[in-house]
Order: structure tokens, then C-alpha cells, then sequence
């Protein structure tokens, strides 16, 4: 296909945040600024759609390359994608329009910057999951920072200012190591292009030091035990759709990052880390969860239960077995659309009363009976029950970790009954109950944009817990020759060291 | 047909949950007719089953499909699956009649109507499976909707409390279901009913390592699948959410806590009959614990003064009866006693309900009493109940108590041995606290001071049909029906759907045996009427000279207080340490916090040389250039 879809699925964000910029004047109003941001990311949800629709699934190496010379005979922008990037960029797609129509509610001051900042992250980020050089990897990877980071200081809570430093500081400095890593790559193999990487092998005693330096900058992002203090904070200070973003897209890419780099390029090392990651996803899982239980700040449990909830999602890719990357995958898009309703929902409550903690409120369910429902259906998701997108993430990557290791699957199986414990009280604390406090009692139920959104998470995480097929037809084919080659590597460095 | 059964409830709860704006009238309607509908169509597939021999296999769509591990949305019928059937939709569509009386003053009727709705379809989702995955989500539909309806009254802290902990618990119980699962596919590479009993019997003697102990994998295969029963179905250790349970709505207790959900637990171990029979350790782990949770449950019964605790309480320990039932290999009577059960035990509670209907809304039995003329049909059928319950001769509970009784002798062995004698202790017990709740309840002097005697009403007439059908089912069902479930057309009937290593031994019973059940019941009556009504004061001086025992029973063996003290608080502890200290006193404080005030410091250190002063920087320079100029000298 000559048409380069890539390129205009990430750039048509970009290209909509110049319009809003340059069209920028006193006169106009926020309202255009909207209308502007939304339609782009309506028209890019659509065309990340046809996307899916003409991607051909029993194809097994990437498609819709494009190529094009950026830094002659150094570097290359090279784009494509295969089974697990698509159903990224559609997630992705799906999320930005959310936010946008999120912030109508909640954002008041500096909109339109706000929708500015909100498209062009959205470039970077849908940059992160095409790109096939390591060098533009890394620039969309960190580029995705500053935006963050801009959202949390600008728009932020009062502790904004620490909460983005908190989130920089740690995000740098694994990315200073990652940086690091892909020059030695280069030194080693001479290309940052991922295919030729994959080609080339890389030498097994290379394999450990490289694979921890991309492993911190992931395990950051991702975030794992015991580098994710800056989540909850970060979450906190951040308006919804800061936290909407950051919950739902930005820890993916970190989900994303070990399956297409870790894994694929450095399969030995992989290999030998593969105790270190159980441990401490393991502990991200219990650990993460006993913490969420005791939460005062609605927020902030949300936050530690991301974390537990990405505990699976490393658990699940390094099993390397299909079920255990399958559900890895499933669970990232699950809890990014859960993630994100749960988030929605807090700021729900928090645009009409200002409060996010547990304990100013209780009774909710007298007043907004309609939020509480769609509030139940989330939280049901949330601790995986059966019918819900959250569930068969969860089940299969319990299934792939049960037939590497007993030990570790009954752990992280009783991070299912924690999971329980928390959302569950959380809920009671929050909706049910008498309704005592003064301040809450005249709170209108959610309106008609609210509705049509949390409707719509609401449906998808149903359709896909009754219907995954879709999901899983798509990534079943990269996944199998993720770990055909994986397995195929191993054996080839088995053999070269012989 | 087969599709009509099973989503008829489904659409129930959706047009009954979202028709609430075409009025209370609309869901009410509609729930309870299509409930219907999906009963009688129950009962038409059962009997097409017995006489036309016509079971079969639908699937209705893929669900998972990951690399070996395929899952199939589907619908089984055969003999057992039909059976539950009939129990389920029937019941449910009684008690969602019997609800349009009962609930007719509350608000939000439509939310009820269709979380009983919802309830019935995953309930009829779990029974319907091919497959554990598809049981696994029924099972776990059904403690959701458990959780729903216990807090249905979200007003009351202890109702939401009570569906918080028997949600969690049952998770606990889940936990173990998952994990049986988990082992099952990874052994035997599928979670297909059909595919994986065909290969169990190539792995019986396989062992494995499973952490550090070198075990049976079909043993341990089935202690999982116990521990997700056991959950369920309220049996010892997991049992303290069933009493709190009773919570809800009466009707709930009837259908959810009694009739049904709590039999799923039975259900599953009976279906897993093919595999459990290769277990002998597991088979002896049942049986052990479901006579355990007999005696505890009916220990217990006889001190409590709530009327739905007493019925609670008992629920249990009948489950215990199915479960020893099964664990001696007499699955087809654990099954009987289930469907006699279902009817007695709903008809319990619902008379209950209609009990507490006639004192508005008082529950304590001491605050009861002497008002049997003025409810004349709730107390006909709470005796009808009250006699099947105990197993006295010719109504249902008789024949399903005895036969497990008889099972189990049956079996010569030593848990066969103690299972009949548990057994018929248990029944002597059963027998006195039900009494004990009749008495305390109709008979003897009017107790209660909120309102008059005269005030008390009879309950109107569509809370007494579903009462009168069901109090037919509990004379009937067991006459009616033995021969099929066990008789001698219980081979014919059940098929393959339950599996037999050993034919059941089918000597003669000993005369006594069969006479000492129906004479021990028997006598319990008088008894009980001597010591609750003509004489209760010796009972009094009881309670005072050996209070010891009396509290240690009423706290229903301090479990409550125990689990509190091992899990709720250290658990509750623990993330406050791993909070505090772990993350913001550990983590943050060398890590980010660390880095930041080290990078401070270091800087205020580094201002103290830029003072803005000429001759400093000059000093400085001077120091510097010198110590240069060294180097090269000396170099």
C-alpha cells in the first residue's frame, strides 16, 4: 500500500493541535478548541479502526512498513506494526477522544493549551507503538514525558509540583540507561533497525547488561515494585484526564516495551532474568494490593491496584508460554479501558465535590443511582469477575504462570481475593450506606456526556469479557511467532556457545 | 428450548432492571413470567429426559481461544444438568411470586425483581456447562449476585457488611476452584467435562512435586475442586458467611441461601464424580468435612434465637448430609437430598418469611409464640415443613436422609460407619432444634410487646400459593421420585453423567437401621415440647450452670472472632506497614525524596564558593593555577 497510514494516524493528532495553536486568538472560544481536538481524534479513532480492519491477521512479520531516510545512512523513521502494536494504537485512539470530552467537565482554566498538550502527547505515544528504529522508539518514548509532565505541573493539585518532579526524576533515569543501551547497540550491530536487530543476534554476553538497562527504564514506566511511588502521586495530582492517560496508554507502552524489545532482543537474558521479574511481580501483586486496602485517597487506591494489576502483566509476558503472553496482552487492553472508567468515575465525583477521599463520602447511591450502576460494572472489572474484560486477561495469564511455576501462580491467584477485599470496601465506603454528609446531598447524577462515556468503557469491557475473539484473533498469530523465535533464539545461542 | 431456559432469565433481569420507567408493575410482570415460562420448560425437558431419553449438547459460541486452551460458550443437558434445572427455575419462579407479596412495600421492586433474575441465569449458566471455565463463571455469577441481593437493603451497615464477607469468602473458595482448574488444564490439556474424564483414569497413579510435596495429582486435583465447594456451599471453615447471609430479603435466603447457590458446591463434586472416584483420600476429605459441618451446624441451631439463623444453620448442616453422601460414593442420593431439600428448605423460609411478615419484621423467636390459630396456613405448612426437614416417615426428607444413612452403612468401611452414625445423631438434633423453632414460634404464650396479638396477619394469598406448591413438593418429591434418583430405575436415569468405580453394594439393610432414624425423630417431639413449652426452666438452670458451653455454642464456636483475629486485622496491618514504612519511610525516602535533598545539599554547598565576591574568585583561580603548574613541573 502506497498510502502511508502510519504516518498519518500518528501525525493527525499533531496536525490538529497546530490548528488549534495557530488559530489562536482572543476571540475564539474554548468551545472550537473542542470541537477541533475532538474531531481530530474522532476521525483518527476511525481511521485507526480501518486500521484493524485491513490488517491482515495470518500474516506474521509487520506490516504497513514505511521507510524513509531520516539521518542518512544512521538513521532510519521506520514504522509498522503486527497483531500486538494494532490493538495499541486502537486503544489509544479510543482513549484520546474520552479525555478530550473528559475535560470539558473537569478542566477550567488554559483549555485549549490542555487539548494542545492532550493531541500532541497522543502523537507520541501512537509514535511509541509504530516505530521499528530504536532511535525513533527512544525520542516518542521520552518525548512522551514532557507533556506528562506539563499536565501534572500545570493543571495539577496542589502538590502538583512535587508529584512531576517525582515522576521526571524516576522516568529519566531510566531512560539515561536506555539511551545508553541502544548506543551500545548500535556499536554492537551496527543499525538501530529492529528487524535487522532481530536478524543480527546479539551476542550473548552483551545480552545481560543491555537487557537490564531497557529493563529499568520499563520497569519504571511500567511501574513495578519497588520503583512505583511515583504512580499514586502522579495520579493524584493529575486532573482526569491526566490520570485517564497515564493509567490506560502511558503504562502500556512499558507492557509494550518488554514484549517488542526485552523479549525479542535479548532472548537469553530474558531467559535469566525471568526469577528476578516473578519476584518482584509477585510482590508488586500482594505487596500493591495489602497497600491499596488501607487508602483513604479514592485516587491513590486506584493507583496501587494499577500496579498490582500490571504485576500480572509482567508475570504474564515472561512465562513466555502462549496463554501467559496472550492474557499479558488482553490484561494491558482491559485494564487500559477499566483503568480509565475507574479514573473517569473518581472525577466524576470529585468535579461536583471537590473530595477525593473515601471517607467524605458514603450514600452515594441515594443521589446518583445511575453512576453507581455504571460504577458497579467498573469495580466488577476491576477484581476480575467472570464476564468482564478484566477476567480473561487475568485467568489466562494465571494459566500461563501456573505451568511455569506453582509457587508464584497461588500467589498472584490470591492477589485475586485481595483485589476483591479492596474494590469491594472501596465501593461499600463510597456508594453505599446512609447519606450523612451535608456537602454531598445536593450533587446532581451524571449528565449526558458523562453518561455516553463511562456507557461506552462500560460496554466494551463487557462485550470483550463475553466476546474476546476479536482481541485475541488478532494478536494469536504474533504471539505464536513471538515465541517460536524466542524459543528458536535460545536454541541458536545454546548452540553458538558450543 | 434449551436456549429459552437459559436466557428467558437473562432478558427477565435486563427489561426488569431498565423497564423500571414503564413502572413497577412492568418488571414485576415481567420477570416473573419469563421465570416461568423457563420452568415449565424445565420440567418438559426433564420429563422428555426420563421417557423420551432426549439430552443433548448446544453450543452457542466460542468464548476463549488461546493457543490449546478453547472454551466454548454452550448448553449441556443430560440427566443431572436437567435435574438442576428443575430446581433452580422452579424454585426461583416461586420465590419470585412469592416476592411480589413480600417485597410490596419496597421502593425499588424492580431491582430486586431483576437481580433475582440475574441470580437464576448464571445460576443456570453454571449448571448447564460443558466445561470449567463456563462453571467457573456461573459460580462466580451467583456469589455476585449473592452479593447483590444480601446488600440489597444498602442502607444498613451490617447488610452491606454481610455481602462484603460472603463475597470474599466465597472468593476464597474460588481461589481453589481456579487453581483445580488451572492444575487440570496444564495436566490434561483441556477444561472440557467430556475430554478431560476420558483421560483421568490414565493419570491415576501420576504424582507430581507441587511445592515441595510429592502428591497425587488427581488427589490434589480434587482438594482444589473440594476447597471451591466448600466455599460455596458454606461447609466448615468456610461456613461464616452463610449465617450473616441472612441479611437480605427473606425470599433470598429461600432461593440463594438455601435452595440453590449453596447446593452449586454439591452439584460440582457430584459432577466431578469421575474424577473423585479415583481419589480415596479426596472422597475421604469430603466425607469428613461435610460430617464435621452436620454436627457443628446443628450444634449451633439449637441455641439460636434468630428464626432465619435457626433456618441458616440448618441449611448447613443438610449440606453437610449431601456432602458426606457424596464422599462415601453415593453421589445419586447427595443429589436426592439436594432436590427434596431444595423444596423443604425453601418452604422453611418462606414460611419464615411470612412468619416475620405477620410480626412486622421481628426475627427473634423469643418475641414469638401462641399465634398458630391466627395464621393457620403458614403454620400448616412450616409443620409440613418442619416434619420433611426432620425425616419423619413418608415425606421427602425421609427417604433422602434415610437412604444417605443407609449409603453409608452400606459402604463397611470406617468413614462409611461414621458417616451413618453422624448421620443419625445429626438427625436427632435436627429434629429437636426444629421443634424447638416450631414451638418457640406458634405455640406456648403470646411474647411479643411492640404489637398485639390481635394485629398479627395471615399473609395475603400470592405469598401463600408459592408456599402451598412448594409445601406439595415437600410431601411428594420424595415418594414420587425415589425410584428414579435411587431406586431401581436410578441407573436408567442418571446414565453417564454420574460415574461409579464400585457398583454400590445392594445387600440387605439391617432392620434396626432403618427403624432407629424414624423412631429418634420421633420421639425428639415430645421431647422438645417438654423441655421449650412445659418446662423451660430446667433448660434456664442449664444455661446458667454450664454457660460455658451455652456461649461457646451461641458464638458459633467464636469462628467469627478467630478469622478477625488471624486474617481481617494482620492483613489490614501489614498494608499499613507496607504503606508507611514500606513505601513512604523506605522507598521514598532514599530513593527520590534521597536524591533530591542529596542534590540540595551538595548545592548548598557549591553556592558557598560563588559569593560574588572579585578576590575570592581570584584565590580561587590562584589555588588553581598553581596546583597546575606543579603538575606540569613535576611531570
Amino acid at each position: 500500500m502506497n498510502f502511508p497510514i502510519l504516518s498519518s494516524i500518528i501525525f493527525l493528532p499533531f496536525l490538529g493541535a497546530l490548528f488549534i495553536f495557530l488559530s489562536q486568538s482572543k476571540t475564539s472560544s474554548n468551545k472550537s478548541a473542542i470541537y477541533v481536538s475532538l474531531f481530530t481524534s474522532i476521525a483518527n479513532f476511525l481511521l485507526s479502526i480501518f486500521l484493524w480492519y485491513s490488517f491482515d491477521r495470518n500474516f506474521t512479520g509487520f506490516q504497513f512498513v514505511e521507510e524513509k531516510n531520516w539521518i542518512s545512512g544512521l538513521i532510519k523513521f521506520k514504522l509498522g506494526i503486527d497483531g500486538i502494536s494494532i490493538l495499541f494504537i486502537v486503544l489509544t485512539t479510543f482513549i484520546a477522544p474520552i479525555c478530550i470530552l473528559s475535560c470539558v467537565n473537569s478542566v477550567k482554566s488554559r483549555v485549549k493549551e490542555f487539548l494542545i498538550t492532550i493531541l500532541v502527547l497522543q502523537t507520541f505515544m501512537l509514535g511509541v507503538f509504530c516505530s521499528l528504529d530504536l532511535v525513533i522508539f527512544y525520542l516518542f518514548f521520552e518525548a512522551g514525558l514532557i507533556p506528562m509532565f506539563l499536565i501534572i505541573g500545570i493543571w495539577g493539585g496542589p502538590r502538583r509540583v512535587y508529584s512531576a518532579y517525582k515522576f521526571f526524576l524516576y522516568t529519566l533515569l531510566g531512560s539515561v540507561l536506555m539511551l545508553i543501551a541502544i548506543i551500545a547497540i548500535y556499536w554492537i550491530s551496527g543499525t538501530t533497525d529492529l528487524v535487522q536487530i532481530l536478524e543480527f543476534k546479539i551476542p550473548k554476553e552483551y545480552q545481560y547488561l543491555l537487557w537490564l538497562a531497557f529493563f529499568s527504564s520499563f520497569a519504571v514506566k511500567l511501574p513495578m515494585w519497588p520503583v512505583h511511588t511515583w504512580l499514586p502521586d502522579a495520579h493524584v495530582e493529575a486532573p482526569t484526564a491526566g490520570s485517564v492517560i497515564l493509567a490506560s496508554i502511558l503504562l502500556k507502552m512499558a507492557g509494550y516495551g518488554f514484549l517488542r524489545f526485552s523479549v525479542g532482543m535479548f532472548p537469553v537474558a530474558s531467559e535469566y532474568f525471568t526469577p528476578l521479574v516473578y519476584t518482584l511481580s509477585t510482590i508488586a501483586i500482594i505487596y500493591t494490593s495489602l497497600v491499596a486496602l488501607m487508602q483513604e485517597d479514592m485516587k491513590k487506591l486506584i493507583a496501587y491496584s494499577s500496579v498490582a494489576h500490571m504485576g500480572y502483566v509482567t508475570l504474564g509476558i515472561f512465562t513466555f508460554t502462549k496463554q501467559g503472553i496472550e492474557g499479558s496482552i488482553y490484561q494491558m487492553i482491559s485494564h487500559g479501558l477499566i483503568s480509565a472508567a475507574l479514573f473517569l468515575s473518581v472525577g466524576v465525583l470529585y468535579d461536583r465535590t471537590h473530595s477525593r477521599l473515601i471517607n467524605s463520602y458514603g450514600g452515594i447511591v441515594n443521589i446518583l443511582p445511575k453512576f453507581s450502576l455504571i460504577f458497579m460494572i467498573f469495580t466488577l472489572s476491576a477484581l476480575g469477575i467472570p464476564g468482564t474484560s478484566g477476567f480473561v486477561g487475568e485467568f489466562l495469564v494465571l494459566l500461563g504462570i501456573f505451568q511455569k511455576n506453582y509457587f508464584v501462580a497461588i500467589l498472584a491467584s490470591l492477589g485475586v481475593i485481595l483485589a476483591a477485599a479492596y474494590m469491594l470496601w472501596l465501593y461499600k465506603r463510597v456508594i453505599f450506606g446512609k447519606l450523612n454528609n451535608d456537602n454531598i446531598k445536593k450533587i446532581k447524577d451524571i449528565n449526558l456526556s458523562e453518561g455516553l462515556v463511562l456507557s461506552l468503557l462500560a460496554i466494551a469491557t463487557i462485550v470483550f469479557g463475553f466476546y474476546p475473539e476479536p482481541i485475541l484473533d488478532t494478536i494469536s498469530v504474533s504471539s505464536d511467532y513471538l515465541i517460536e523465535n524466542y524459543k528458536k533464539d535460545l536454541i541458536y545461542h545454546l548452540m553458538v556457545n558450543k | 428450548m434449551e436456549y429459552l431456559i437459559l436466557f428467558l432469565p437473562l432478558l427477565g433481569s435486563i427489561f426488569g432492571y431498565f423497564g423500571k420507567s414503564l413502572g413497577d408493575k412492568f418488571s414485576i410482570i415481567i420477570t416473573s413470567l419469563f421465570i416461568s415460562i423457563s420452568a415449565i420448560l424445565s420440567i418438559i425437558v426433564f420429563y422428555n429426559g426420563i421417557v423420551n431419553n432426549i439430552y443433548g449438547n448446544y453450543k452457542i459460541f466460542e468464548w476463549i481461544n488461546s493457543g490449546k486452551f478453547v472454551v466454548n460458550w454452550s448448553i449441556n443437558v443430560d440427566p443431572l444438568s436437567s435435574v438442576m434445572l428443575v430446581v433452580v427455575t422452579l424454585i426461583s419462579s416461586l420465590v419470585h411470586i412469592y416476592s411480589i407479596g413480600y417485597m410490596n412495600k419496597d421502593p425499588h421492586k424492580p431491582r430486586f425483581m431483576s437481580y433475582l433474575s440475574l441470580f437464576t441465569f448464571a445460576m443456570l449458566t453454571l449448571v448447564v456447562s460443558d466445561n470449567f471455565l463456563q462453571l467457573f463463571f456461573g459460580w462466580e455469577g451467583v456469589g455476585l449476585s449473592s452479593y447483590l441481593l444480601i446488600g440489597y437493603w444498602y442502607k444498613k451497615n451490617s447488610a452491606n457488611n454481610a455481602a462484603m464477607k460472603a463475597f470474599l469468602v466465597n472468593r476464597v473458595g474460588d481461589f481453589g476452584l481456579a487453581i483445580g482448574i488451572f492444575l487440570i488444564f496444564f495436566h490434561l490439556g483441556s477444561v472440557n467435562y467430556q475430554e478431560v474424564f476420558k483421560l483421568i483414569p490414565d493419570f491415576s497413579n501420576t504424582d507430581i512435586n507441587f511445592l515441595g510435596l510429592e502428591v497425587n495429582l488427581i488427589t490434589l486435583i480434587c482438594l482444589f475442586l473440594f476447597m471451591g465447594a466448600m466455599g460455596k456451599s458454606a461447609q466448615f471453615f468456610l461456613h461464616t458467611w452463610l449465617p450473616d447471609a441472612m441479611e437480605g430479603p427473606t425470599p433470598v435466603s429461600a432461593l440463594i441461601h438455601a435452595a440453590t447457590m449453596v447446593t452449586a458446591g454439591v452439584f460440582l463434586v457430584v459432577r466431578c464424580s469421575p474424577i473423585f472416584e479415583f481419589s480415596q483420600i479426596a472422597l475421604n476429605t469430603v466425607a469428613v468435612i461435610g460430617m464435621i459441618t452436620a454436627v457443628f451446624a446443628a450444634s449451633v441451631a439449637l441455641v439460636q434465637n434468630d428464626i432465619k439463623r435457626i433456618i441458616a444453620y440448618s441449611t448447613c448442616s443438610q449440606l453437610g448430609y449431601m456432602f458426606f453422601a457424596a464422599g462415601v460414593g453415593a453421589y445419586h442420593v447427595a443429589i436426592f437430598h439436594l432436590f427434596t431439600h431444595a423444596f423443604f428448605k425453601a418452604l422453611l423460609f418462606l414460611g419464615s418469611g411470612s412468619v416475620i411478615h405477620a410480626f412486622n419484621d421481628e426475627q427473634d423467636i423469643r418475641e414469638m409464640g401462641g399465634v398458630w390459630k391466627k395464621l393457620p396456613y403458614t403454620w400448616v405448612l412450616m409443620l409440613i415443613g418442619t416434619l420433611a426437614l426432620t425425616g419423619f416417615p413418608f415425606l421427602s426428607g425421609f427417604y433422602s436422609k434415610d437412604a444417605i444413612i443407609e449409603f453409608a452403612y452400606l459402604r463397611h468401611s470406617t468413614v462409611g460407619y461414621s458417616a451413618a452414625i453422624v448421620g443419625i445423631i445429626t438427625a436427632f438434633l435436627t429434629s429437636i432444634y426444629s421443634w424447638r423453632l416450631l414451638f418457640l414460634t406458634f405455640h406456648g404464650k403470646y411474647n411479643n410487646k411492640k404489637i398485639s396479638l390481635e394485629k398479627t396477619h395471615e399473609s395475603p394469598i400470592i405469598m401463600l400459593i408459592p408456599l402451598i406448591i412448594l409445601g406439595v413438593g415437600a410431601v411428594l418429591s420424595g415418594i414420587l421420585l425415589k425410584n428414579f434418583f435411587i431406586g431401581q430405575e436410578s441407573t436408567n436415569f442418571w446414565k453417564n453423567s454420574i460415574f461409579f468405580i464400585n457398583e454400590l453394594s445392594h445387600d440387605h439393610i439391617p432392620l434396626w437401621l432403618i427403624l432407629i432414624t424414624p423412631i429418634i425423630v420421633t420421639i425428639a417431639i415430645p421431647i422438645s415440647y417438654y423441655y421449650f413449652i412445659k418446662n423451660p426452666k430446667i433448660l434456664e438452670n442449664f444455661k446458667i450452670s454450664y454457660n460455658k458451653i451455652y456461649d461457646f455454642l451461641l458464638n458459633k464456636w467464636y469462628f467469627d472472632e478467630i478469622y478477625e483475629f488471624i486474617f481481617v486485622k494482620p492483613l489490614k496491618k501489614l498494608g499499613d506497614i507496607f504503606w508507611k514504612r514500606g513505601d513512604e519511610n523506605t522507598i521514598d525516602r532514599f530513593g527520590p525524596d534521597g536524591i533530591s535533598k542529596v542534590v540540595k545539599y551538595i548545592s548548598n554547598k557549591a553556592i558557598k564558593f560563588q559569593t560574588g565576591f572579585i578576590y575570592d574568585y581570584a584565590f580561587v583561580m590562584l589555588i588553581g593555577l598553581s596546583a597546575l603548574i606543579t603538575y606540569l613541573i613535576l611531570k
